[in-house]
């Protein structure tokens, strides 16, 4: 049998009643599918479901990434490719030359990490020049917050209520869609 | 909501809201220009188009139309340079290292800041791609293969560290200061109402919707870069401080450069941020933002650098002479007494003395006091590069070559041209962008604004 799916936008003024909101539902078993708000909520990862970033990681992995190639280049243009004996400090060995490569080691290393955890953000977060702007009602970039919901007909009653209760500001419907039954298995939590 | 101590003094002046904040932020951007704004930006302007005509005259004629000579060969251009990229650092300093220790203040004057690095860095890297004298050559500082010329760069060069140092530190300044401004910008997308406004703010934010995922991401990647950055920054200027150190020059060839160098870079750049400040919360109305206890623990960090550079002044001249070295001794000598004395005691006026003026509190919480200072340390700064490479060049090792220096006219335009053209990007930055970190603001809202203190004073 085919669901009605409701799309619910829960619009708050300030995020402390938000939180409560976002812990009622989700007891009561309800999904957040996401929230929306002009400035980061400390601690609302947990409370709605979001996992930690890996973000972090992906730096460390760049990083190392760059700190081998500047070895890789320095060892290859200086000691390998064409030593030379410049102002009596010879370039036979890597080993002894180290010291002096060690800044554009670190300046590499560094490079790597920021523009590589740079460019992951924005790909990850579809953050590119032109696209559509994510949030689903222009105030909140400014001071609304807003939680956004897509639920049956049975989560639609208990959600309202939820809102409500913890001060809600605007209650929002924005239309509904029909899931058919293979994609509600998936769907379900 | 973060608890804090109801003696600390608010950070947010008056009864603000989110709206409010929003509205004080954007307002520069929707509103009309101060007849200042338009004042400031024409004069910035023609020192601006004066230096592009001194620079173009120099590429055409070459480095000979410098005042630089024999002996004398860094002088104007790598003193700006230094300052120049001193200046920058103050706002890696503030957006990075203040984020690390988690100091709210930085909150009100980071953006700004850091816009002032990129644009600082930008006049740097205007002296050293002049200074090779074939501008147009200079893609051979990379490591590019050798069939370009005879052999690969000499990568047991500081000259060449600092190619890789700075080249990394102004991109990555860019796109920590990008990524703190894409909210920013998504904010003004959605409250601008004109349509060529609606567009420009709609690309520049890159769809920015202020998903709590996307949130705790860029929480994490802040966090990172401004653990990057640090390291960074240091780097940077002790990599500056190199080209000088590993010289074999008396009056160069010290171990005491690298902190020294970062600690009188941090100095000057928080005079800057001073400077631009002052102005700023003036022309756009942001008391209640950058408030006088902001200015004051600028100028403490005044006072501590400043202490740090005064102490490395004098340990410098207490090494030079317990070294026992003649030519290190004479080095110094020269400088506090030889022909350009003058601006070794200008230095010393302006960095050791005036900082410590900051002690009074009736100083340091002053706005006029403050605003001179400020200019006063960046001559002071100014005049400490001058003093170490020129008074040092003045009297090499062979004393036929000993020489004095002036500028040429074309040397003090390019200089110009470079507080013209940062003046010019900063202005228009203050205009078209926000230039207070207003989304990471409202984090500090409740716990740092003066009416949300009183309401929960009042509530105990």
């Amino acid at each position: 049998m085919a669901t009605n799916k409701h799309i619910i936008h829960g619009v708050f003024g300030d995020e402390v009643p938000l939180m409560e909101a976002c812990k009622k539902l989700r007891a009561s078993g309800i999904r957040i599918k996401d929230v929306y708000s002009p400035m980061p909520i400390h601690g609302i990862d947990g409370v709605i479901g979001v996992p930690r970033t890996r973000i972090a990681i992906c730096a460390f992995i760049y990083g190392l990434t760059g700190c081998g190639l500047a070895t890789l280049m320095m060892w290859y243009m200086m000691i390998s490719d064409w030593p030379n004996d410049i102002g009596g400090k010879p370039n036979w060995e890597y080993y002894f030359n180290v010291p002096a490569f060690i800044p554009i080691t670190f300046e590499a290393t560094v490079f790597c990490a920021a523009h590589g955890m740079a460019l992951t953000y924005f790909l990850r977060c579809w953050l590119i020049p032109g696209a559509k702007a994510k949030n689903p009602d222009p105030r909140t970039t400014d001071d609304k917050f807003l939680i956004y919901l897509e639920l049956n007909d049975e989560q639609k009653v208990k959600a309202e209520v939820i809102l409500k209760d913890n001060h809600a500001e605007e209650i929002n419907h924005k239309g509904s869609y029909v899931v058919e039954p293979k994609y509600t298995l998936e769907e379900t939590h | 909501m973060h608890a804090e101590s109801e003696i600390r003094i608010p950070l947010i002046l008056g009864d603000k809201s989110y709206r409010q904040i929003t509205d004080d932020i954007i307002a520069p951007i929707e509103g009309k220009a101060a007849k200042g704004w338009y004042t400031l930006i024409t004069v910035c302007a023609l020192c601006f188009l004066w230096g592009i005509g001194c620079l173009a005259y120099t590429i055409g004629v070459g480095i000979g139309s410098w005042g630089s000579n024999n002996g004398v060969d860094w002088a104007w251009d790598i003193t700006n340079f230094v300052w120049w990229i001193g200046i920058g650092h103050a706002g890696t300093l503030i957006s990075a290292v203040l984020l690390l220790f988690r100091q709210k203040w930085r909150m009100a004057i980071n953006r700004s800041a850091e816009a002032m690095t990129i644009f600082a860095v930008l006049c740097a890297a205007i002296f050293v791609t002049l200074h090779t004298g074939r501008p147009w050559l200079d893609y051979m500082l990379f490591p590019l293969p050798n069939q370009f010329g005879s052999l690969w760069p000499n990568f047991n060069s500081p000259l060449l560290w600092d190619v890789f140092a700075v080249s990394t530190y102004a991109t990555v300044s860019i796109v920590f200061w990008y990524i703190g401004l894409i909210p920013d910008f998504g904010m003004i997308r959605d409250r601008v109402i004109k349509p060529w406004q609606k567009k420009l703010y709609g690309t520049l934010s890159f769809g920015w919707g202020g998903s709590a995922r996307h949130w705790s991401r860029f929480e994490e990647v802040s966090l990172v870069l401004a653990g990057l950055s640090t390291p960074l920054v240091f780097s940077v200027h002790s990599i500056v401080s190199f080209d000088f150190a590993t010289s074999i020059v008396p009056g160069w060839h010290t171990t005491i450069f690298p902190p020294y160098f970062v600690a009188g870079a941090v100095f000057s750049g928080f005079a800057m941020v001073l400077t631009l400040m002052l102005v700023v919360r003036k022309i756009y109305k942001l008391e209640a933002y950058v408030t006088i206890k902001h200015v004051e623990y600028m100028n403490i960090v005044i006072i501590v650098t400043g202490s740090i550079v005064g102490v490395a002044y004098l340990t410098e001249l207490f090494v030079s002479w317990y070294s026992g070295v003649e030519w290190e001794q004479y080095a110094f000598l020269n400088r506090a007494t030889g022909p350009l004395a003058w601006s070794y005691w200008i230095m010393m006026g302006c960095n050791v003395v005036s900082p410590q003026l900051f002690w009074f509190k009736k100083i340091r919480t002053s706005i006029v006091a403050t605003f001179i200072l400020s200019i006063v340390v960046n001559i002071g700064m100014w005049f400490e590069r001058f003093v170490i490479i020129v008074t040092t060049l003045c009297r090499t090792f062979l004393p036929s070559s000993w020489n004095t220096y002036a500028p040429s006219f074309i040397d003090v335009g390019i200089f110009v041209g470079t507080i013209g053209m940062f003046g010019t990007f900063f202005l228009l930055f203050s205009r078209y962008f926000p230039v207070i970190a207003q989304a990471e603001l409202k984090t500090i809202l409740k716990s740092s604004g003066q009416s949300q203190k009183e309401a929960s004073k009042n509530h105990h």
